[in-house]
């Protein structure tokens, strides 16, 4: 360090000092050093424990210096769930792809929600299926050209894309339902707030917390990462806007 | 009159994705176009080292967290 100057920003120390494997640019990784740093922030790290998906994002217990668990494809809210009613004093969180969370996993996604179970999913939604090589998933945007949907996904046949930021705010057992983005610095400090405040959330044990990133897949998306953030301003945010759902203790606080 | 800040970039860390470079308000970060690292991959490195005002947006929009961003003492 030169003389005279102090560190504002450093690397956390729960991100683990490796190369992660995803591609440039990809918000996976944005998300997970945004994750380490609350955890680092917040003192928490003996008392989180993440369950990782099937998708790009499978070796995430190899980047976060916490406790993880490994989930069958789509399974990662039943594991969670176990994992939270086992161990409630820990910070608890699943970390889902579209594909995982969203087509595979609904089921388990739909009813956890429901039951209000008390740990936080950060569901990454890039649109696609980034690992398997680019299939359109249930949130692909109509008209978007995938490797299954080499026309665009036509919506006649195969319906709009989910808004599950959105669907799982109608369910009594969420407490809190947000939907965040990586593109700007300013979006990205705001989706650190958020994960934050579902951590936070999560601690006072109100209910299911759940941050949805609109995120990017350049590979998938066959564009440069800087691209890829044109492609979510102009086509992902008008139809996944960003914002609050759900917020049932700031309702509290206002009655 | 001394830098209010400088970053320091992991050449190895950096994927080269330009993310930090278009985010920097003071256009002070620049791709390495002429010289890979041990990846193959261009690196982003502190091109006007005068420039900068340690607002650590270029760190913040990182994915790879290869930045550390140094603000000068009072
Ligand atoms: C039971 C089962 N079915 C299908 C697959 C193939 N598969 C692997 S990852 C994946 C989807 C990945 O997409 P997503 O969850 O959106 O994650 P991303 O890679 O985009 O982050 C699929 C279908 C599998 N591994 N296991
Ligand atoms: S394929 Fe897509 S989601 Fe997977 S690491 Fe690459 S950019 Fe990220
Ligand atoms: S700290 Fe701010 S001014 Fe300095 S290089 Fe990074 S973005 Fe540019
Ligand atoms: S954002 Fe990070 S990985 Fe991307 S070019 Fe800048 S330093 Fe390299
Ligand atoms: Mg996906």
């Amino acid at each position: 360090m030169k003389e005279g100057y102090e560190v504002v920003y450093k690397r956390p120390k729960t991100l683990l000092d490796k190369r992660m494997h995803y591609c440039p640019g990809c918000f996976h990784a944005t998300i997970h050093k945004l994750l380490m740093e609350i955890v680092e922030e917040m003192g928490i790290q003996e008392k989180t424990v993440g369950v990782c998906p099937v998708g790009c994002s499978v070796f995430a217990y190899d980047y976060m210096d916490i406790d993880m668990q490994e989930a069958a494809h789509g399974r990662a809210a039943a594991v969670a769930t176990a994992i939270k009613r086992m161990l409630p004093d820990r910070y608890v969180f699943s970390y889902q792809g579209d594909g995982d969370l969203a087509a595979i996993g609904t089921a388990e996604t739909i009813h956890a929600c429901n039951r209000g179970e008390k740990f936080t999913f950060i569901f990454i939604n890039n649109g696609i299926y980034g690992m398997t090589g680019g299939q359109m998933a249930p949130t692909t945007l109509e008209g978007q050209k995938t490797t299954t949907s080499p026309y665009g996904r036509n919506v006649q046949k195969l319906g709009m894309p989910l808004k599950m930021a959105e669907m799982v705010s109608q369910l009594a057992g969420v407490a809190y339902a947000e939907r965040v983005s990586c593109n700007t610095p300013a979006n990205t400090r705001k989706a650190k707030k958020a994960l934050k405040k579902a951590f936070e959330i999560q601690g006072k044990g109100l209910g299911t917390t759940f941050i949805e990133v609109a995120s990017n897949c350049p590979s998938g998306w066959k564009c440069t990462p800087v691209e890829s953030l044109d492609w979510l301003k102009n086509k992902v945010y008008p139809y996944f806007p960003l914002g609050v759902f759900k917020d049932v203790p700031a309702v509290k606080e206002e009655v | 009159m001394p830098a209010k800040g400088y970053v320091e970039i992991s050449m190895e860390g950096c994927k080269g994705c330009g993310l930090c470079v278009i985010h920097c308000p003071s256009k002070c970060l620049e791709l390495n176009t002429s010289d890979t690292n041990s990846y193959g991959l261009h690196y982003s490195y502190l091109a006007k080292e005068d420039v900068c005002i340690a607002c650590a947006n270029c760190a913040i929009m990182c994915p790879d967290a290869a930045i550390t961003v140094y603000k000068k003492v009072g």
